[in-house]
């Protein structure tokens, strides 16, 4: 069985906010890379992948968590993964039900959200050692920490790519668009581009709270005159 | 007392029996099914309403003199009147508002560059032409492949692509062919996108397959694809 090891810490902000940046599955934990590097040639897919991504992970794992007592530990991978093709199968109808339009932009990229790291990850990591709301509010948060990454490089792509933002024009009709960036290339400049400008300003920011640290040390151990 | 476990670290807690491993996976494979059967069932009718209305807004696109349609099946060298749920070649047939026949309109499906592109083209079986065609299906490369939907040039090869068919009713006269951009001498020749070579030959393909097996079975039933909305008065799909 599932080893309920952490159901007694209680649910914070934190279980929701830290997917959603502090521990961003895309630009922290670079999970999930295939279909961000793959579909992020627009807005449009972006938020589509990143809703349909975020429908997946909470359903898993609200299921998994459900289940977590009953799962024996040695054929858990196997049923998270049935779990996870259930819901990525379901997803798969809904769009087209949708949308045929988006369900032929999207392409095997849904049908690819079964191997998607970050899912799989958060049902072993997660979901089977916490509660249900827990796990549930969580899967919530890294989703949309997942969807933001997706449609910050979806929208730089698209912007430089073809000059628009979700279809709009935003650059004059005199502007010629980066192919390179809504072709693959374009995914693997625009994500190190991103992870360099959050790193930097990261490691400025840490930087800064050290040397605060370290002054208020200094204040405090000057003697007295 | 309590450390025991930490004093046999080697000892390997009991496996639980197989039965309960069967269980659990058949239980949560039952779940998973009756998920999956739930929502199908659910959005079956939605996602083929769907399909038929993009079948529709690509037929009467191809087909702009049209204000309605009938559709019918190619099998075994004969024409026969259908509906969109017929499995085989489908074929649709348009017409205008006094019941005349306008034209025709034909699926074309080949591997492009990413995966197969398929394409929905209008046929004037009367003067041979093939005159545009609508994109049902394409994943090609996003500023070069997806030019086949938007390069005006390219387009303009379908104005009136030659698909004659020939006396012996057998194929094209001509092998309908893409040829290097700025290349074009012939009506049944297609101007290849300058960077996207790939999916412009393959849109070459494929109208040549689709016109060497549909053509000749379409004029040797053209009569009964011409009277037939006549024949049924209003019945049919409208615009």
């Amino acid at each position: 069985m599932a080893n309920p090891n952490k159901e007694d810490t209680p649910i914070t902000m934190d279980v929701f906010t830290a997917g959603i940046w502090k521990e961003n599955p895309v630009f922290v934990m670079m999970l999930g890379l295939c279909p961000v590097l793959a579909v992020t040639n627009s807005v449009e897919n972006s938020l589509a992948m990143g809703l349909a991504s975020i429908f997946v992970l909470v359903c898993s794992n609200a299921l998994v968590s459900a289940l977590r007592n009953f799962i024996p530990k040695q054929v858990r991978i196997t049923t998270y993964i049935i779990i996870i093709a259930t819901f990525v199968t379901l997803v798969d109808y809904i769009i087209q039900a949708i949308s045929l339009d988006l369900y032929n932009k999207l392409g095997a990229f849904i049908q690819l959200i079964v191997v998607n790291c970050l899912i799989l990850g958060r049902a072993e990591a997660f979901a089977s050692k916490n509660s249900f709301g827990k796990s549930v509010i969580s899967a919530l948060g890294m989703g949309l920490g997942f969807t933001l990454a997706l449609v910050m490089l979806g929208g730089v792509r698209e912007l430089l790519g073809a000059g628009q933002l979700l279809g709009y024009q935003v650059f004059s009709l005199n502007f010629q668009p980066w192919i390179v960036m809504i072709l693959p290339p374009g995914g693997f400049i625009v994500l190190g581009s991103w992870l360099l400008l959050i790193n930097y300003f990261e490691q400025r920011k840490t930087g800064k709270l050290v040397a605060e640290d370290s002054a208020s040390h200094c204040t405090v151990s000057q003697p007295r005159s | 007392m309590d450390n025991a476990p930490e004093n046999e670290p080697n000892k390997v807690p009991p496996l639980p029996s197989s039965i309960s491993l069967i269980s659990t996976l058949g239980v949560v494979a039952m779940l998973s099914g009756f998920l999956v059967v739930l929502v199908y069932e659910y959005t079956k009718p939605i996602i083929a309403e769907n399909q038929r209305l993009a079948t529709e807004r690509a037929i009467f696109k191809v087909l702009p003199k049209a204000s309605s349609r009938l559709t019918f099946v190619i099998k075994d060298g004969q024409i026969k009147l259908a509906d969109d749920k017929t499995k085989g070649e489908l074929i649709y047939a348009g017409y205008d508002a006094k019941n005349n026949f306008v034209g025709l309109a034909l699926n074309a499906a080949e591997q492009g560059y990413q995966d197969i592109v398929k394409l929905l083209y209008g046929y004037q079986p009367d003067t041979g032409c093939i005159t545009g065609y609508d994109v049902l299906k394409s994943t090609e490369t996003p500023g070069f492949g997806t030019k086949i939907a938007t390069d005006e040039q390219f387009l303009a090869n379908f104005n009136c692509l030659d698909a004659t068919v020939n006396q012996e009713q057998s194929g094209l006269i001509n092998v309908i062919k893409t040829v290097r951009h700025g290349s074009k001498n012939n009506p049944w020749e297609i101007d290849a996108i300058s960077g996207s070579t790939i999916t412009s030959n393959a849109v070459g393909r494929m109208f040549n397959k689709s016109g060497q097996a549909l053509h000749p079975t379409i004029n040797k039933n053209l009569d009964l694809l011409k009277s037939a909305k006549q024949q049924r008065g209003d019945h049919g799909q409208s615009k």
